[in-house]
């Protein structure tokens, strides 16, 4: 963020006083003099000033609202289940019986996924894109995954069913089953979609992001540091790991933490790849259910109070996990970029 | 021990060439889905794409031929409708945050603006529902756009931020010495200075919710014919698409890769319409 000089003048009478090479004492008598106009200009100086006051405190009611209403509207399930809640397994709409534990492990696991395999590219890609990458290559490729960012969570969704899903089934899941089926983590009936589809499609939305603000991690680190390394001898990538990767650390763990808060809320795409079982299995291979995509697909069928309330509380659950995470990232990052001229529209 | 000063020993230079490739290799492999995506998706949703489909309702399920026109001026509804909650409240906190916010309110309010950012769209949906559809009896084009409008404010807020500090001080400074009054120094020369740079800032905000479906499905929820009333719910295109994705006829999926191919050439313009603006300097006479 960039920092401006403190002693900017409040309003306009302030400053001849003050601004050197300006016109002379007898003019900024006049306008001194005119104390009806300088009420006038302060008036509406405070107006401006409290209008857009107001905007930002509407921002800050916003959140507070969300809050509100959410725990409002969880009463129900939280007086009914208490703590319970987040660790009982069953889901019985018509027992009224609700527990969120497979939601949870699932939101966990298919994001735990995505995770695994995003962080290594966009990591690359965001080292590629400020180290190696000739000038003239960077500004396609910066926009192409920046385009990766643009394109709506239902098509990512549309694409899983139709494209992905079958692929996985056809080409992927053989294979993993053959080579890691030990593991217990690929076994089972091969549909395609479940949650090995939700991870990848995860892991393919939170890309951007993951590599857009590590790349502004990176290019934090003093040039000073780069050429140090390299002075001693160091290859190119024996410079990025110890004096680039190394000083970036707490960013890029930040980049990863703000990616695994988009992976977390992610609810279309996961929905409609996911399977929505809410089931608690070891193997990926399997379908699952996260409390996005539970909320997505239940909440306008809800049967009951108490079914409502309990999305509600789901949704509070994942609301309160979002801030803790997004919080957690924006102080790492900060650690790293602040003092740095922020890039505006880069 | 080295021989010369620059021998660098195979194995370093191995793990080097390696480490290197395999950087460049991630990079590559990263683009792969987004030809992909766009590539199924213009393959796949040529073939339904007519005037028909751009002007008339959906048929009933099932049946051949009808299109989206209601959902496509239904995503236009909502968007204009989202905007006049988003814009002013975004710009507006934006203003604060670069002219009055060098403070610890400021920093209250830009940590509350990216936390707001962070919230999953469903979560906003539901709070929009229990505001709006809960109080009202009924899902309807305003509750949607409400959920929308929400959205937009922490993407405009944080980008004109940055934008606005961007504009010179000097500027500032000069209108400030002629006896301009700040709130006239703010908007008749600080925010037309940075003009281009809010304009993108907002384009940046429609692209984000242009897609959003989930938030809709419980406020705007959907229509099957024509209708501009904000009392009533309203047909959009990233919903469209995923009632037509999970219905088991072809004809069906079909049009939901033309809706996909439509609603992603918009979005597509937009960012890229962003990219040339901001590329020409989001700032009249800054650098």
């Amino acid at each position: 963020m960039q920092t401006l000089p403190e002693h900017r003048p409040r309003s306009g009478q302030e400053l001849p006083a003050t601004a050197p090479g300006s016109p002379g004492p007898e003019q900024l008598q006049v306008v001194s003099r005119r104390p009806a106009a300088t009420r006038e200009s302060l008036f509406a100086d405070n107006v401006f000033r409290s209008i857009v006051v107001l905007c930002s405190l509407a921002v800050l009611a916003i959140v507070g609202l969300i809050f509100y209403e959410l725990l409002n509207q969880s009463h129900l399930s939280i007086s009914k289940f208490g703590l319970k809640f987040l660790v009982k397994q069953i889901w019985d709409p018509v027992a009224e019986d609700f527990g969120a534990l497979p939601f949870i492990y699932g939101t966990v696991v298919s994001s735990l996924v995505g995770l695994a395999i995003a962080v290594p590219l966009s990591v690359g890609t965001a080292l590629f894109l400020t180290e190696i990458c000739p000038r003239r290559i960077r500004a396609v490729l910066s926009l192409l995954v920046e385009l990766l960012a643009a394109i709506p969570s239902v098509i990512y969704g549309l694409w899983g069913i139709f494209v992905l899903a079958p692929f996985l089934r056809l080409h992927v899941q053989p294979f993993l089953a053959r080579y890691f089926g030990w593991t217990g983590l690929f076994s089972g009936p091969r549909y395609g979609w479940g949650m090995l589809a939700a991870g990848v499609i995860i892991a393919i939305m939170i890309l951007p992001i993951i590599a857009s603000i590590t790349r502004e991690v990176i290019t934090a680190v003093p040039r000073v540091q780069r050429e140090a390394a390299l002075a001693l001898g160091a290859t190119k990538w024996e410079m990025l790991r110890m004096a680039v990767l190394r000083n970036a650390r707490p960013g890029i763990f930040g980049a990863v933490i703000l990616g695994l808060g988009r992976a977390l809320g992610e609810t279309m795409a996961v929905t409609m790849v996911i399977g929505n079982r809410p089931e608690i299995a070891r193997s990926l291979f399997a379908p699952g259910y996260t409390l996005a995509s539970a909320i997505a697909n239940e909440f306008t069928e809800a049967v009951s109070n108490v079914h409502l309330s309990a999305l509600m509380e789901m949704a509070l659950v994942l609301f309160v996990i979002t801030l803790i995470v997004n919080a957690l990232a924006g102080l790492l990052v900060w650690s790293i970029t602040r003092g740095m001229p922020s890039r505006a529209l880069a | 021990m080295p021989k010369t000063l620059h021998t660098v020993s195979v194995r370093r230079k191995l793990s080097n060439g390696v480490a290197l490739g395999l950087i460049t290799l991630a990079a590559l492999v990263v683009t792969v889905p987004l030809f992909l995506i766009l590539g199924t998706v213009v393959l796949r949703g040529l073939g339904s794409l007519n005037w028909t489909f751009l002007t008339q309702i959906p048929k009933p399920i099932g049946e051949e031929g009808g299109g989206m026109g209601n959902a496509i001026l239904g995503s236009l509804l909502l968007l204009s409708f989202a905007s006049l909650i988003g814009v002013p409240l975004g710009v507006g906190t934006g203003v604060f945050l670069a002219e009055y916010g060098r403070n610890k309110f400021g920093n209250l309010v830009r940590f509350t603006a990216d936390a707001l950012n962070g919230v999953p769209s469903v979560v906003i949906g539901m709070t929009a529902w229990s505001l709006v559809v809960v109080t009202q009896g009924h899902f309807s084009l305003f509750a949607g756009s409400v959920a929308l409008g929400i959205m937009m404010i922490p993407v405009i807020s944080r980008t004109t931020e940055e934008v606005l500090l961007l504009v010179p001080q000097s500027i500032r400074e000069a209108a400030l010495g002629l006896g301009i009054p700040k709130w006239r120094t703010i908007l008749s020369v600080v925010l037309r200075t940075a003009s281009a740079g809010i304009v993108t800032s907002i384009m940046l905000a429609f692209a984000r919710i242009a897609g959003e479906s989930a938030p809709l499905m419980f406020t705007a929820f959907g229509n099957e014919f024509w209708s501009t009333n904000p009392n009533q719910p309203v047909a959009s295109l990233p919903l469209q698409i995923y009632k037509y994705a999970i219905q088991p006829y072809d004809q069906a999926h079909a049009q939901a890769w033309t809706a996909a191919l439509v609603l992603i050439s918009i979005i597509m313009i937009t960012v890229i319409l962003f990219r040339f603006v901001a590329s020409r300097g989001a700032v009249k006479g800054a650098q």
